[in-house]
């Protein structure tokens, strides 16, 4: 009895005194920070993705506290509601911004951009594009080895079989930009997700010279300019052979998808119209068909050669 | 027998063109001659499209201290001034030539007459090595007069000839050395004089017992040239390794040879050198090994820079049904190339035609962490961390684990049980460092 009595006493009394001493510690080392991090942290995704720009979600919190305002500061995975949550939390206003999505520039599939070489070594796009200029004659389009797949966290981008090249399922990316810094050839862009989902671009990087890039790829851009031309919103820029189209300026008129030769320009999510599909190579001579809408074309079309300004409205779309 | 200490491996011989003598290569039809064929800034071109030009003019002007001319190494037009794909896969800045005739410029002599003499002083001799656009044709092509200016305070007290060889199935220095001997013996004086050493060796692998014979024969009356068989260890003919079994002494990491006090050229560079002082002729031409064990005629070709390789492979007995792979140098540290119509450059050594069955790669497990890749680098590191390190482009640390002593030697590669392309990752990991390096000191 007397045993048990001394050991219970003896390690009761050890514990005590390592509770006293570690309950002084807490209080005397206790780091002072502001409680809204943490609360600011609660509210965020947590993909810690880096997207926002700051290290991790608790230091994109870190940021937003210690900041006058939010602009500038955004969480590109939580969006609009996230940044209204930290808003609240912070009393202070949410800059709205519109959202992005990551766009592939490229369309250089094995059908539009024949293979001269077989590659074999490291199944990486880093690697392949180091040591030398792809399997292509485009040493600038995607080289389908994957870096982006494998980088992306949100798994927003597949391979597709078919083509051999990357595409971006927009309902699960979150424009964290991962993609973009992974492309050794720059091939990702975030560009503005536009209404009704719709974007057009560029889709080609390729700066060499017309007749080299067009031998290489069939929907190269071949630097013609004709985009340029017809777009009466100055939203492209031609550089080294090749066409940009500025997403801040570009009002969908989709003027630059007909004039281009090359099949370069890309309108995404757009109804079909009656000429022809998007991309498609420009083989069919152009005729200049007459730009009243046709009969057969459903009501609710948006007028073709209107600025879409605002979406008209709705319904059927 | 004297070799290195550290690492080294021992891949097949494969010398299956060391009995063929030099043949020369005729001129092609059209040449392309790279602006960047060299360590350093590209040249800066002095002719235009449209230009007629003679052999031996010169075409594009050093871009920089380390940097080298280019000369034509045909006669004709320029037809164009574009882009040619070289081995490094992508398109680079290159001049199109129209070949007719081959009419060369004046001040070449172009006689066989063996010229003993040598009456210019060193500054004369580098600044005529210079002019000629020689660069290291080992391969490096590192511009051969940079070499030969010392840095102020640094001497030079050895002058090493590396007529090693150690790359399998490549045998062009081989065949110079038999047949260019002399030549090359006055070579080595010349440049002992433009460095003011009164020492060389001549280092030579042991399976060239013909070469070492006959070099020793020609350096008989000159006492301070010393031939030095090595034993047959790869790479042996790395600079570093070299300069470790001739002299014992190491280069330590980061540094240069000079910092030892020696200068390692190539005997191809050697023979360049000759010709240029001797003969006023500019560095325009050089000796190509065509080889594979399908090919029908394998050889020894002397062929003028800007030859499509298409053209040597038809020398060579046309392109065999089961190719594979064509390889700029050779199989250890070559580049496969994208396409026949590549152009010779001054570096080309030898274009290895191998099998579909042999150059394939054989499949990619992970790292088992056996160390063999430690045991074979023979610059003393660690292969699979470095790798490792560039796949997951960690680049901070690959600098300070000295990725930049890498000499891209090839036995990690060989070595490695679980088939990974070690090699290919080094490269990567070193072309980005060096990028950083680079833009650090700017």
């Amino acid at each position: 009895m007397n045993a048990i009595l001394i050991a219970l006493i003896v390690l009761g009394g050890i514990g005590l005194l390592l509770a006293i001493v570690l309950f002084s510690a807490a209080r005397a080392f206790k780091v002072e920070e502001d409680p809204r991090i943490g609360q600011v942290q609660a509210v965020l995704p947590g993909a810690n993705c880096g997207g926002c720009g700051f290290p991790g979600c608790r230091g994109f919190a870190e940021a937003c506290v210690k900041s006058d305002s939010l602009d500038g500061l955004r969480c590109p995975v939580g969006g609009d509601d996230v940044m209204k949550q930290v808003g609240i939390i912070l009393d202070m206003v949410p800059a709205e911004s519109k959202p992005k999505v990551a766009v592939l520039r490229c369309q250089g599939t094995c059908e539009r951009r024949p293979r001269t070489n077989r590659y074999d070594s490291a199944p990486s796009c880093m690697i392949a594009s180091a040591l030398y200029g792809g399997e292509t004659g485009c040493s600038y389009g995607c080289l389908g080895l994957g870096d982006c797949v494998k980088v992306c966290q949100f798994g927003a981008l597949s391979i597709d079989p078919a083509t051999g090249m990357p595409v971006v399922d927009e309902e699960r990316c979150t424009s964290c930009g991962a993609c973009v810094k992974a492309c050794p050839k720059g091939l990702f862009e975030l560009r503005f997700k536009g209404p009704k989902s719709r974007r057009i671009y560029v889709s080609c990087r390729n700066k060499d010279k017309g007749p080299v890039a067009k031998k290489a790829c069939e929907t190269a851009c071949i630097g013609c300019s004709k985009c340029q031309k017809a777009c009466e919103f100055e939203a492209i820029t031609i550089e080294n052979n090749l066409a940009y189209i500025d997403f801040n300026k570009c009002r969908m008129c989709r003027k630059c998808v007909e004039e281009c030769p090359q099949g370069s320009i890309v309108e995404l999510n757009f109804p079909p119209r009656k000429k022809k599909e998007e991309a498609a190579p420009a083989t069919e001579p152009k005729v200049a068909e007459p730009q009243a809408a046709p009969v057969a074309e459903p009501k609710a079309a948006e007028p073709q050669a209107a600025p879409v300004a605002e979406p008209k409205a709705p319904a059927a779309e | 027998m004297k070799t290195f200490t550290i690492g080294g491996i021992h891949p097949p011989e494969s010398k299956l063109t060391a009995g063929k003598s030099i043949v020369d290569l005729p001129l092609p039809k059209q040449a392309v001659v790279l602006l960047g064929q060299h360590i350093g800034a590209p040249a800066q071109l002095v002719v235009e499209r449209g230009a007629v030009v003679k052999t031996g003019q010169l075409l594009a002007k050093a871009g920089g201290f380390v940097s080298a001319n280019i000369h034509s190494p045909v006669s004709g037009k320029i037809a164009k001034i574009g882009e040619a794909v070289d081995a490094s896969g992508y398109p680079k800045p290159a001049v199109f030539i129209d070949v007719t005739e081959d009419d060369w410029a004046e001040e070449i002599v172009r006689t066989e007459k063996l010229e003993r003499e040598c009456r210019l002083t060193p500054e004369e001799i580098v600044a005529k090595i210079a002019e000629a656009g020689i660069v290291g044709m080992g391969g490096a092509c590192f511009p051969a007069s940079v070499k030969l200016t010392p840095p102020p305070g640094k001497k030079c007290d050895l002058l090493i000839i590396n007529a090693v060889e150690c790359e399998p199935y490549l045998t062009a220095d081989h065949r110079l050395m038999l047949e260019k001997g002399p030549e090359i013996v006055i070579g080595i004086r010349i440049l002992m004089k433009a460095l003011g050493v009164d020492r060389a060796v001549i280092g030579i692998e042991e399976n060239k017992p013909d070469a070492i014979e006959l070099m020793r024969h020609l350096t008989i009356s000159y006492p301070t040239i010393e031939v030095l068989p090595l034993q047959m260890h790869y790479p042996q003919g790395g600079e570093k390794q070299l300069i470790e079994a001739v002299s014992g002494r190491q280069v330590p990491s980061g540094a240069l040879p000079i910092d030892v006090g020696k200068v390692v050229q190539n005997v191809g560079t050697v023979y360049a050198v000759y010709e240029a002082v001797q003969k006023n002729k500019p560095l325009i031409e050089r000796i190509v090994t065509v080889t594979g064990k399908s090919l029908k005629h394998p050889g020894n070709f002397r062929v003028r820079i800007g030859t499509p390789i298409a053209d040597l492979i038809e020398a060579a007995g046309g392109l065999p049904e089961n190719a594979g792979k064509i390889i700029s140098g050779g199989p250890m540290m070559g580049k496969a190339l994208v396409g026949m119509d590549v152009p010779v450059a001054k570096g080309t050594s030898g274009v290895l035609v191998m099998d579909e069955a042999e150059s394939v790669r054989k499949p990619v497990f992970d790292c088992i962490r056996c160390g063999k890749c430690i045991g074979a680098c023979p610059m003393g590191l660690e292969p699979y961390l470095l790798s490792a390190l560039a796949e997951r482009q960690v680049w901070d640390r690959l600098e300070k684990e000295h990725i930049m002593d890498c000499i891209e030697c090839g036995c990690c590669t060989f070595t490695c049980p679980a088939n990974r392309p070690l090699l290919d990752y080094m490269r990567v990991g070193k072309a980005k460092v060096g990028a950083i390096i680079r833009s650090r000191k700017k």
